[in-house]
Order: C-alpha cells, then sequence, then structure tokens
C-alpha cells in the first residue's frame, strides 16, 4: 500500500522545462514513475523530451490534472516563483503537492499553508524544502535516488535529505515501505505526526524510522503524539547536538532559540514517548533492525 | 478610522521607495551565485530603529556613535535643539545589557563622552560594544510589550502584547500569563487597524495610549511583511505623560531567504561575524566557526549536522575533542567547491584534522573523489600547503569507484576509511595526536 504515493499515483512536474525539473523528472520516469506531463505556461502545448520519453507540458496544473488524471504535483519552480506555483496547485485542488524548491520565503510558505488550510485542506503539501517521497518498487516524486534502497516494510519520515538517503541505504535490505522527507524549514505543510498517523494505519508498515533536527518543538510533539497513538514501534535520531545557540545550520529551521529546540530536548520526550533513539545514524539502523527481528 | 489618512500616504512613500529598493537588490541578486544560505538576520538596535522610523513607528531622536568624541558631538547637536539629557547604549546583540552596565544616562555633552569611553570597548556576554546609541532621554509613564513574529507551532504569525514591558516577556509568561496576550494573524488577511486595535486590546493597554498603538502595531506589521521578517519587537513601547506612545528599543531579525528580493546586505556586519565566516560566505560556502580541532566537510545540512554529533561523540574518548566547524558543500562537490572548502576549513589554525563525510545520493561518489583529487592539486598551485590529515568516507552512490580513484592517486594526507563512525573515531584519534599548530 505505501502512504500518500502509490504505484497508481500520477505525477506532474510543476517547472518540467527547467534544469531541476527536466533532470529529476527523467530520474522519477527512470525509477518507474508515471509522470504524465509538466507546466509552463510559456511553452503549453509543446512536448519536453525525458530520457526517450516525449512529456506534454501544459499551462497550468487545473489543464494537466484534466488532460492526463495527474493527482501528485512535485514542484522545481524557483524560489522567486515557487509561491505562485503552489498557490495555483491548491486552487486545482490536486490531492498532494510535493514541494522540493529551496530557499523560499517564510513568508511566501506561511501564505500558500494558510490558503490551502482556507480551502479546507483538499491539498496535501509536502515541504518546502524537501527531498520528496519515494515509495520503493512503487512511484518516486522528487530527488530521492531510486536505486539505493529497495521496497520493504519500514517506514521512514525525515527533516534532512541526506540522512534519509544514509538510512535508506544502510537498511537497503530490509526495505522501505515509505520514505518522506518532510523538509526542515519553519514552515513545513506535512509533519512528523501527519507521517506517524499514515504509517500506523499502513498494512504494508511493520516499523517506523523517525529522523529529526533542532529548531522548533515538531519532535517533541511528534513524541507526544507517538504514547498516544502509535503501537507499532518507532526508531528514532536526532541531529544538531553540537549545534550552538543562535547559529543556524544549514537548514532555515535548524536554529536553537533559547532553551528551546535542542536536541537533548528532543531526544528525551522521544524515549520518554518509548522510543528508542540511536546515537549515530548507524546505531539508528542497528536499533532498526533489533527491532524488525523481534517482530 | 483614527490617523488613517496619514498612515496611507506614509505606507504609499515606504512602499513606493521600497520598489525602488527592490528592484535594485533583485537585479543585485541575478549577479549573485544561489548556493549562498546564511543565517537569519539580527538587527542592531540602531539598526531596528532605523528601520522603525522608515515605517512611521515612532522612536525617540536618536543616533549611532563610533566613538566618545562622536557621543560628544551628537550629544551637543541634542542639546542645541534643546534635548541635553541622552541615554547612552551599548550595540550588542544580547540581553541583559542594563544590567551589565551598558546603558547609562548622560546629562550633557561632557558626560556623554565619559560614559561612551566607558561603555565602547567593554565586553557583554562575550560581545564588544563597538558602537553606542545616544538617544534622547524620555520620560516614562508606562511600559508595554509588542511583537509580531513566526509562530511555528500552528505554521502562522503571531502578535503577542502585554501592558507589563519593559521586562523579559518569558518572566511576564511566569509570573502573570494572564498579562500576556497571543494574537493569531493569518498571512491572508493580515493587520489593519481594526486586528491592531484587538491585538492591544487584547494585551490591556489602557484607553489613554491604545489609539497610538494600534496605530504604531498596524504600521509595525507593514514592516514585517515588507521587510521580510521574522520576528518584530517593540519593548518597553512606552506611553510618556504627555501622552505620546514610542518605541523604547525594539529587536528585528530578517528570513535571510528573502536576500534575493530585500536589501539586507545594508544590515551586515563585518566586527562582529567571524572572519573565517566572512571568507566562507564571498566563496559562497555554508560554513559555520565552531570551537574545535577536527574541521568538518560533508553534504547536505542534516548529515553534516549528524557529522558534528558522531565527532563530539568519538571524541570524548580522545580526551573532549570536538568538531571545528560546519560546512554543507552541497550536492555536486565540484573540484573548485572542494578546494575552496578544504581552504577555508584549513585555514582555522585550530584545525588538526579534516574529516570530508559525503554520503552520495544524487551526487556520486567518483565525482567527489576526483574532486578531493583536484582540490589538493589546486591547493597546492595556489602555494597552500596541506599539512594536516585528511580522512574521508564516501558511501552510496558509486563509492566503490570513488575510494578506488583516492586509492589509485595515493595522497600522502588522505586516508580512507568507510563508515561515518569509525571515519569520526580516526579523525578525532589524528587530531589527538597531531600537536597544535604552531606549538
Amino acid at each position: 500500500m505505501a502512504i500518500f504515493l502509490t504505484a497508481e499515483s500520477r505525477i506532474l512536474v510543476q517547472g518540467i522545462t527547467g534544469s531541476e525539473g527536466r533532470k529529476h523528472g527523467a530520474r522519477m520516469l527512470a525509477a518507474g514513475t508515471n509522470v504524465v506531463g509538466g507546466t509552463n505556461p510559456r511553452k503549453a502545448g509543446q512536448t519536453v523530451e525525458l530520457n526517450g520519453t516525449e512529456v506534454p507540458v501544459f499551462g497550468t496544473v487545473a489543464e494537466t490534472m484534466a488532460a492526463t488524471g495527474a493527482d501528485v504535483s512535485v514542484v522545481f519552480v524557483p524560489e522567486t516563483g515557487t509561491k505562485t506555483a503552489v498557490l495555483e496547485a491548491i486552487e486545482a485542488e490536486i490531492p498532494l503537492c510535493i514541494v522540493i524548491t529551496e530557499g523560499i520565503p517564510v513568508h511566501d510558505t506561511a501564505e500558500f499553508w494558510a490558503y490551502a488550510c482556507e480551502k479546507g485542506n483538499k491539498t496535501r503539501i509536502v515541504g518546502p524544502n524537501c527531498p520528496g517521497i519515494a515509495s520503493p518498487g512503487k512511484s518516486n516524486a522528487g530527488i530521492i535516488p531510486a536505486d539505493i534502497t529497495s521496497e520493504g516494510r519500514i517506514g521512514l519520515v525525515s527533516k534532512s535529505g541526506t540522512l534519509t538517503y544514509q538510512m535508506m541505504y544502510e537498511l537497503r535490505d530490509i526495505g522501505f515501505s515509505t520514505a518522506v522527507g518532510i523538509g526542515g524549514d519553519p514552515i513545513i505543510g506535512t509533519t512528523h505526526i501527519d507521517c506517524l498517523r499514515a504509517f500506523e494505519d499502513d498494512p504494508e508498515t511493520s516499523a517506523v524510522v523517525m529522523i529529526g533536527e533542532i529548531g522548533g518543538d515538531a519532535e517533541e510533539r511528534a513524541a507526544a503524539f507517538i504514547e498516544q497513538n502509535v503501537s507499532k514501534p518507532v526508531v528514532g535520531y536526532v541531529a544538531g547536538f553540537t549545534a550552538p545557540e543562535g547559529k543556524t545550520m544549514g537548514h532555515a529551521g535548524a536554529i536553537i532559540s533559547g532553551s528551546s529546540g535542542t536536541a537533548q530536548a528532543k531526544k528525551e520526550a522521544l524515549e520518554k514517548a518509548g522510543v528508542r533513539v540511536g546515537k549515530t545514524p548507524s546505531e539508528t539502523a542497528a536499533l532498526v533492525r533489533e527491532v524488525i527481528r523481534t517482530l | 478610522m483614527p490617523g488613517a489618512g496619514c498612515l496611507g500616504s506614509d505606507r504609499r512613500r515606504a512602499r513606493a521607495r521600497l520598489l525602488v529598493d527592490a528592484a535594485v537588490t533583485r537585479r543585485a541578486a541575478r549577479r549573485k551565485q544561489r548556493t549562498e544560505i546564511g543565517p537569519p538576520v539580527d538587527l542592531f538596535e540602531y539598526q531596528a530603529k532605523e528601520l522603525f522610523a522608515e515605517y512611521g513607528v515612532p522612536v525617540p531622536k536618536d543616533k549611532v556613535a563610533d566613538t566618545p568624541e562622536e557621543a560628544r558631538e551628537i550629544t551637543a547637536a541634542f542639546a542645541a535643539e534643546g534635548t541635553p539629557e541622552v541615554v547612552v547604549k551599548a550595540q550588542v546583540k544580547t540581553g541583559g545589557r542594563g544590567k551589565a552596565g551598558g546603558v547609562k544616562l548622560a546629562d550633557g555633552p561632557a558626560d556623554a563622552y565619559e560614559k561612551a569611553q566607558r561603555i565602547i570597548g567593554m565586553d557583554i556576554k562575550g560581545h564588544t560594544v563597538h558602537k553606542v546609541l545616544i538617544a534622547e532621554a524620555t520620560d516614562i509613564q508606562s511600559e508595554y510589550y509588542l511583537s509580531f513574529l513566526l509562530d511555528r507551532a500552528n505554521r502562522t504569525f503571531m502578535s503577542i502584547c502585554s501592558v507589563e514591558g519593559g521586562i523579559e516577556i518569558e518572566d511576564v509568561a511566569h509570573s502573570n500569563p494572564d498579562a500576556i496576550a497571543r494574537v493569531p494573524v493569518s498571512p491572508l488577511t493580515g493587520v489593519d487597524y481594526a486586528k491592531a486595535l484587538e491585538i492591544i486590546k487584547a494585551g490591556r493597554i489602557p484607553d489613554e495610549a491604545a489609539e497610538q498603538a494600534a496605530l504604531l502595531a498596524e504600521r509595525l506589521w507593514a514592516m514585517f511583511t515588507d521587510e521580510d521578517a521574522t520576528l518584530v519587537e517593540v519593548n518597553p513601547m512606552v506611553l510618556t505623560p504627555d501622552g505620546r506612545v514610542l518605541a523604547l528599543d525594539g529587536k528585528v531579525t530578517l528570513d535571510d531567504n528573502a536576500a534575493y528580493r530585500q536589501d539586507h546586505e545594508r544590515f551586515a556586519d563585518a566586527s562582529s561575524t567571524d572572519p573565517i565566516e566572512t571568507r566562507a560566505k564571498e566563496k559562497h560556502l555554508n560554513y559555520v566557526k565552531l570551537e574545535g580541532e577536527v574541521g568538518i566537510i560533508g553534504n547536505g545540512a542534516g548529515l553534516v549536522m549528524s557529522t558534528l554529533d558522531v565527532v563530539a561523540y568519538a571524541g570524548e574518548a580522545f580526551g573532549g575533542i570536538r568538531p571545528a566547524n560546519f560546512l554543507d558543500i552541497g550536492g555536486g562537490a565540484s573540484a573548485e567547491v572542494m578546494a575552496n572548502g578544504l581552504e577555508i576549513v584549513l585555514s582555522d589554525p585550530s584545525v588538526r584534522s579534516v574529516f570530508v563525510n559525503v554520503f552520495g545520493g544524487i551526487t556520486a561518489c567518483d565525482a567527489v573523489a576526483n574532486g578531493i583529487v583536484s582540490a589538493l592539486g589546486l591547493l597546492a598551485s595556489r602555494g597552500e600547503e596541506v599539512d594536516r590529515p585528511i580522512v574521508v568516507r564516501l558511501d552510496g552512490n558509486k563509492a566503490a569507484e570513488g575510494r578506488a580513484i583516492l586509492t589509485e592517486a595515493n595522497l600522502p594526507v588522505v586516508e580512507q576509511v568507510d563508515t561515518m563512525d569509525g571515519a569520526a573515531r580516526r579523525a578525532a584519534e589524528l587530531a589527538a595526536a597531531a600537536p597544535a599548530k604552531g606549538a
């Protein structure tokens, strides 16, 4: 089954004619994903060639959906135009919109998130500044490398791209149902909690790995949610124990302000909720192996 | 709507000016490489107040001084205008200035000189004072608190307003939580005068100050959105005995992601930035200086953050060896980026070993390995001798090919370890064994 993204998902790429859109559109196709079309208002009616496949280009998300039955949008539009692109996707009521673009001003994210809420959350937003979603063997929407892992029973939700890849690679023999990169910005659409809830309900997922990092209180709230609502085993990892207060570590959201948002506080909250937390990514992977063995 | 006409024209002016500024900035941004990711920009009080003044948020008359002589001249000019009493305020990006003796009243030019002389150069919680703000002394009847900020937990904006200002809002939150109003603000509808008044009333600001405070709040919101701020705080917002509402102190944090459409460069502060960080920024590298001995280079913010932790963890066994920096070279890792990264990391004299930690996702490890080989060649041709050991861990996409390239290159300073934990341990061990540079 997997969560959010299945073999039936029909993907459209917003910004398909740009360099990122073309490159990753081709990679998605190569991974067996149904990339059914893309948008660029200035190139509507043309096609774009991705690894030998001609993919149709439409003017708008709504047109693409009507013509192709697309139900997932992956946004590669540069940060100067991302807000407009996402607002358009929400307006068209596409069920899932994955925003890969990084460096989006938080006022823009706040605005499109508020708009999605006002429209009744008909569109699930993932990201921004995230690697996307991969359901190995089924579909790959975003920039997660398709060949580093295999299909299996672990669900993964992560704020960080490379740590996602690292974990998928370390556990490639067990494999993943779905990996969701939710992004590390101060405001994101889909949260750890949303993914935990979906993994709990997914019969193909047996255990969940949750990767967090400093900043905000999303991990603490996820811990409270796990305590109340998750029966499947959860293994956690938190990055940023050595990060100093007041300095950002790459992700716009990865900043410790005052006493809140520290890695230690997150680790303690997760452990209190019964989550086993690894000290390093490799130790975390080893914990997952242990958990899977005992199932 | 009281005062709306005046506000409208002010804001129109402000907006017209901003449109011009924004166009200039957009042109500059297009020239700039887009790989740069910096920290949010915290402003000094004097910079925050410059912005307040631009947006029509009333502030006391003030001017910034770099030297005691300037402080005297500014105070003399204020005295000539009939306000000889001033406050000399240390400009540092930390709280507790008053307690540290960084805020002093002066009764005239000579006194301002003396106070400035004492404050400039002072150390406040590790921050050296380079500038003082000379502000006309204000009689205070009441002190309030007002801010707009990003509410991460609820994924929206929020205003905090309180009749109890002038002290840490966290303290009020503990001692008298009812005195603090937290009002959600929709990014879609924002703050007009009616909403501003709702915020002010919720904070229980008394009627005699409410109308002016609401006007101040409305202008503060315009600044919050137009400048792409993540925090604008007025503390204290004061009511004077003659019935004026003023922003006596201010704190502003700007969103660096919005730098492409804002003129935030003007707030850059070379004096309080680490010199290596400044040079890294010039080379468009995402580098943060830390206190430690193992230089770190990696790809992806989360992996690099994790690398710091793993090194610190491994370093415990070697007498407390710590990571010396954060450096995310992102995807690609071309020879030039790798060379620049190595050069920056090695320019830190406290670095005794380097750990290059790359997981090849989209990035292929063979390209990274070639990058490392060329980078060392490039550094040698620039006359930079690489004299400290470099531990490299390559994993993921084309790891075997990458490792083979490094093995074949047979570089004396490079040592390969296959796992992240093992490589961190080796880098810590090498750092512990090496003498400090210059020792």
